[in-house]
């Protein structure tokens, strides 16, 4: 009779027990993903920005109940997964198809009676009676070529009396989503609580409406000009000098009060973390502030307080001395906002600036 | 217990769980506490997952003395510092993006906080030992602000 080794009989029970927990995974995966939490992933991808209840915030309010009224599914469906370009809202890629639904059935949720469908046909209107019609009823809050209003989100940017910013209509992640029915429907009808009125109660005609709205349709053939921030764009602003480093310091100090920035204050970049008495010498923080500029970039994004205080690290690196700053236009590209882009874009050539006037 | 069978049983493991690392650029988490008890809780997480406050930058108090009208706004600074110290002598370039900052601020009487996903870092700094580093950041500051987040 073959006797058994225990230890071969141990390891194939080791094997079975990695098959099954291997198979168990693999069916497990599916079964989880069959019935995604709308409300959890709402709070974990949307919340942040749209408010726990949809209240808006960041983010446009999505309970009002003229924009529920007037959205599809498919409009919630598309915006999701192709974003705003430029406007905050990223597209969610990587989320499955049944999540994105779980999703709008929470936002549903805050919708009572039924859920709209439109005609997917589009609109006929005289475009170029449309254009002058934007020109007078439109323009004013959602800007002469459709990029929207200013800035974003509550806390800087307008009253909280104010629910919302005029959406950019000549977005390509709007045209993609927006039907032209929709848009119909809610120049129709407006929306209550906004500063979006109903252009039937001001005085237009249906025929005024179609005309607007073949007059936004033809936003996707005139798209606005979307400066990319290239990928390959450097990470670090840097300049390097054989000047002591106690010299460096003080010179960056001049150079950003120089450029209208007040001292915040000068650390060692370990204050704080390190013991007191043994903080890193060799590796400065020289902190600094334009009030006004930063009031400014607070109101295009309130998130960019990652970027704050401005600063110039000076670091010891054998016998040179690095002045390192982040790129501002680099660091853009995180929050898809082409305002912040801009400001970014002056933010660079400032620290630019700064780093020459130091180490001149 | 044969190593490869183990090893390619972890391999189609990884491959079929789910996304570990999250591609979002930003961290952003609502709380449904009002400002101060927000702040102290994100400073409860930070302690709690290892990390040191190593200072807080009041800039909504900045403003208000500039004559802006603003709402609770500030950032908070963290790190470990060890980490930190060896990171910035083997790659000074580093220093520039450290300590970590978190910025949280006031939305009517709930809280925002965001930061930037380390693993972004990653691209910034290639080399192959930072990866781990930025990983453990990343999960470290999402599990800061998932305890930071609003929950049923």
């Amino acid at each position: 009779m073959k006797r058994r080794n225990p230890r071969s009989r141990n390891g194939m029970s080791m094997h079975r027990h990695l098959c099954l927990t291997f198979v168990l995974l693999i069916m497990a995966g599916p079964a989880a993903a069959a019935a995604p939490d709308g409300r959890e992933l709402y709070l974990r991808h949307c919340a942040a920005c749209h408010g726990e209840n949809g209240y808006g915030g960041v983010g446009v309010p999505l309970a009002l109940p003229d924009f529920q009224h007037t959205a599809t599914d498919e409009y919630f469906i598309r915006t999701i997964r192709h974003g705003r370009p430029g406007r905050v809202m990223p597209s969610f890629t990587r989320l499955s198809d049944e999540e994105v639904r779980a999703i709008v059935e929470h936002v549903r949720s805050w919708h009572e009676g039924p859920r709209p469908a439109h005609d997917p046909a589009p609109v006929k209107g005289d475009e170029k009676r449309g254009a002058r019609l934007y020109r007078e009823h439109c323009a004013g809050c959602h800007g002469d070529h459709g990029q929207g209003g200013h800035g974003t989100g509550v806390t800087f940017s307008r009253p909280r009396e104010l629910p919302i910013i005029a959406p950019a209509l000549n977005n390509r992640g709007f045209l993609a989503a927006a039907t032209d029915q929709m848009i119909k429907q809610t120049l129709m009808r407006g929306r209550k609580g906004t500063p979006m009125v109903s252009f039937l109660e001001q005085g237009l005609t249906e025929k005024d409406i179609d005309d607007i709205v073949a007059f936004v349709r033809s936003f996707a053939r005139n798209p606005l000009p979307h400066n990319e921030v290239p990928a390959d764009e450097p990470p670090l602003l840097m300049a390097e000098t054989d000047r002591p480093f106690d010299e460096v310091v003080e010179a960056v100090k001049r150079a950003a009060v120089g450029a209208n920035f007040r001292l915040i204050r000068v650390q060692p970049l370990d204050q704080g973390l390190a013991p007191p008495g043994q903080e890193d010498q060799r590796r400065i923080i020289v902190y600094f502030c334009n009030f006004n500029f930063l009031y400014q970039a607070l109101a295009i994004d309130p998130r960019v307080g990652m970027f704050l205080p401005c600063r110039v690290t000076v670091v010891e690196d054998g016998d040179k001395v690095r002045l390192l700053a982040i790129n501002p236009t680099r660091l853009s590209r995180l929050f898809n906002n082409s305002e912040l882009d801009r400001a970014c874009a002056e933010m660079a050539e400032i620290y630019a600036n700064i780093l020459d006037e130091a180490t001149l | 217990m044969n190593k490869v069978f183990l090893r390619r049983v972890l391999l189609a493991a990884t491959l079929v769980a789910p996304a570990l690392v999250h591609a979002e650029h930003l961290f952003m988490a609502r709380s449904a506490q009002a400002f101060p008890e927000a702040m102290l809780t994100l400073q409860e997480a930070i302690r709690a997952r290892g990390y040191t406050v190593a200072r807080v930058q009041r800039v909504d108090i900045g403003l208000t003395k500039s004559g802006f009208k603003t709402d609770k706004y500030r950032i908070v600074f963290l790190g470990k510092h060890e980490e930190v110290r060896r990171l910035v002598r083997r790659y000074p370039e580093l220093a520039a993006y450290l300590p970590l900052k978190i910025a949280i601020f006031a939305e009517g009487n709930q809280t925002l906080v965001v930061t930037t996903n380390p693993l972004v870092l990653a691209e910034f700094f290639p080399a192959p030992d930072l990866a781990p580093v930025f990983r453990r950041w990343a999960a470290d500051l999402e599990a800061i602000f998932d305890q930071m987040r609003i929950r049923d």
